[in-house]
């Protein structure tokens, strides 16, 4: 069994672990909803009430959830937080409801959400689960972030609907359709995958240079 | 204390929580208790969503009524009020028949201006378009049959492309400009000047023949009835006048 410290289950979601970038969960609402930053935060938004709770409820429940039910219990925890995330949304934010349309209730099988519940909120308690579920929370959001912004930016020309380079800007269509999902993914993923390499690379030399002094 | 106090940060089980999870998930359950535990689940489930929806389904209706009256009020510039005429049995009424879903009938919205007459009508229909079915509300002069406005309400069209049926104001301000019917799509500047001819959107021909397509079958199917005459209103009600 792994063994963690409450600030290691907090820090791993969000970068080592990201579920996103690194795990490569929750790619559907990754790759669909990111052509605006607006639309990134509103799914990031809904994602992360939606994994706090079910990660607390999971786990302060789990003594009552017999381990033959257990998904289906997850599930059914996670479906009743989206339909709530859902209503509240089209209620207080019915542009961005509008936005994310179909992609609200697909939260509903974002394996990052129920691989959350599996791997650790069914076996530590509320508090740690919480952390875990928080960290995870950030981390989704902070890829989805990256990704609305690169294509909105490239797309539209404009941050947060503000314009950025002026009228004369050819925005560059392609981004904000799903094409440009796959690209800007690709191209994080190729960022994060160099950087990777060169870390390690400079670890050889390190140790080749202190095994030779 | 002490070893509790080494191994606390190593540990991903919490030293406050007995370790009851290891041995009960191995034992037999029964089936009895498998479905208990899921209907009891689920019934807390239903009653939070219901609770919600209790919550917030009235300001969704509120939002959705309020976009609706806006987009009338924005296609019938000038329009002080209007009133709901259904499509019962070919005729024009104000009221449904008993019993009947509102959501069952077409209908129009006849606006008035201050003084009580008659501006012109406005009528929300949607088609497929480019990618998904593009709906719009646009106003007429039921007299001339001038359009008066349009108002694209929901659509999918192309970002960058097709959306620019309601993100170009040129396109949209020439159904604002009082065009004739039925409307004829022209290429952008190949117009002779005629008053019924519309620029379609270079790159996005299809989504501007669509809106131009909607609006002349919608005015296709509306005028013949709207032409039997529209039934008088009654006077409005002081409660009426309050809700504008």
């Amino acid at each position: 069994m792994r063994t963690t410290t409450p600030s290691q289950d907090f820090i791993r979601g969000i970068w080592d672990e990201n579920p996103v970038l690194v795990q490569m969960l929750g790619l559907c609402p990754a790759l669909a909803v990111t052509n605006s930053v607006k639309n990134a935060l509103a799914m990031s938004a809904a994602t992360f009430f939606v994994i706090c709770c079910s990660s607390v409820l999971v786990s302060s429940c789990k003594r009552f959830i017999p381990n033959e039910v257990r998904i289906s219990a997850y599930i059914l925890v996670i479906a009743t937080f989206v339909t709530l995330a859902d209503m509240l949304l089209q209620a207080y934010a019915p542009v961005q409801h509008k936005e994310l349309g179909a992609f609200m209730a697909l939260i509903v099988v974002n394996c990052m959400i129920l691989g959350r519940q599996e791997a650790f909120a069914s076996k530590n308690n509320p508090f740690r689960s919480l952390l875990d579920a928080v960290g995870t929370g950030i981390g989704f959001t902070i890829a989805l972030l990256m990704m609305g912004g690169f294509r909105e930016i490239l797309g539209t020309g404009a941050f947060l609907e503000y314009s950025l380079f002026g009228p004369n800007f050819e925005p560059w269509v392609i981004m904000v359709l799903p094409a440009g999902g796959f690209l800007t993914l690709g191209f994080i993923l190729l960022a994060m995958g160099y950087a990777e390499h060169r870390k390690k690379a400079n670890e050889i030399v390190n140790e080749q240079v202190k095994t030779a002094l | 204390m002490s070893e509790e106090g080494m191994n606390e940060g190593l540990e991903v089980q919490d030293s406050g929580t007995p370790p009851e999870q290891e041995s009960p998930a191995k034992a037999e359950v029964s089936t009895f208790q498998l479905v208990a535990t899921l209907a009891v689940a689920g019934a807390l489930a239903g009653l939070l969503i219901v609770l919600v929806n209790q919550h917030t389904k009235p300001i969704i209706d509120k939002y959705k009524a309020e976009q609706l009256r806006k987009a009338v009020y924005e296609v019938l510039p000038g329009a002080e009020h209007y009133d709901t005429y259904y499509l019962v049995d070919g005729s024009l009424s104000l009221s449904l028949p008993e019993g009947a879903k509102e959501s069952d009938f077409k209908r129009v919205y006849v606006g008035y201006t201050a003084a009580g007459q008659r501006l012109g009508v406005a009528v929300s229909r949607g088609e497929s378009g480019f990618q998904d079915v593009v709906q719009i509300i646009f106003g007429f002069d039921h007299v001339t049959g001038k359009l008066t406005g349009m108002k694209v309400l929901d659509s999918k069209e192309t970002p960058g492309l097709g959306d620019k049926i309601y993100k170009d104001k040129a396109f949209v301000d020439q159904f604002f400009a009082g065009p004739e019917t039925p409307l004829v799509p022209v290429k952008s500047g190949a117009g002779k000047g005629l008053p019924n001819e519309i620029d379609t959107i270079t790159g996005a021909t299809i989504s501007s023949k669509t809106v131009i397509g909607i609006i002349n079958h919608g005015l296709e199917e509306w005028k013949p009835i709207l032409d039997q005459g529209i039934p008088q209103a009654p006077a409005r009600s002081v409660d009426e006048e309050a809700q504008q």
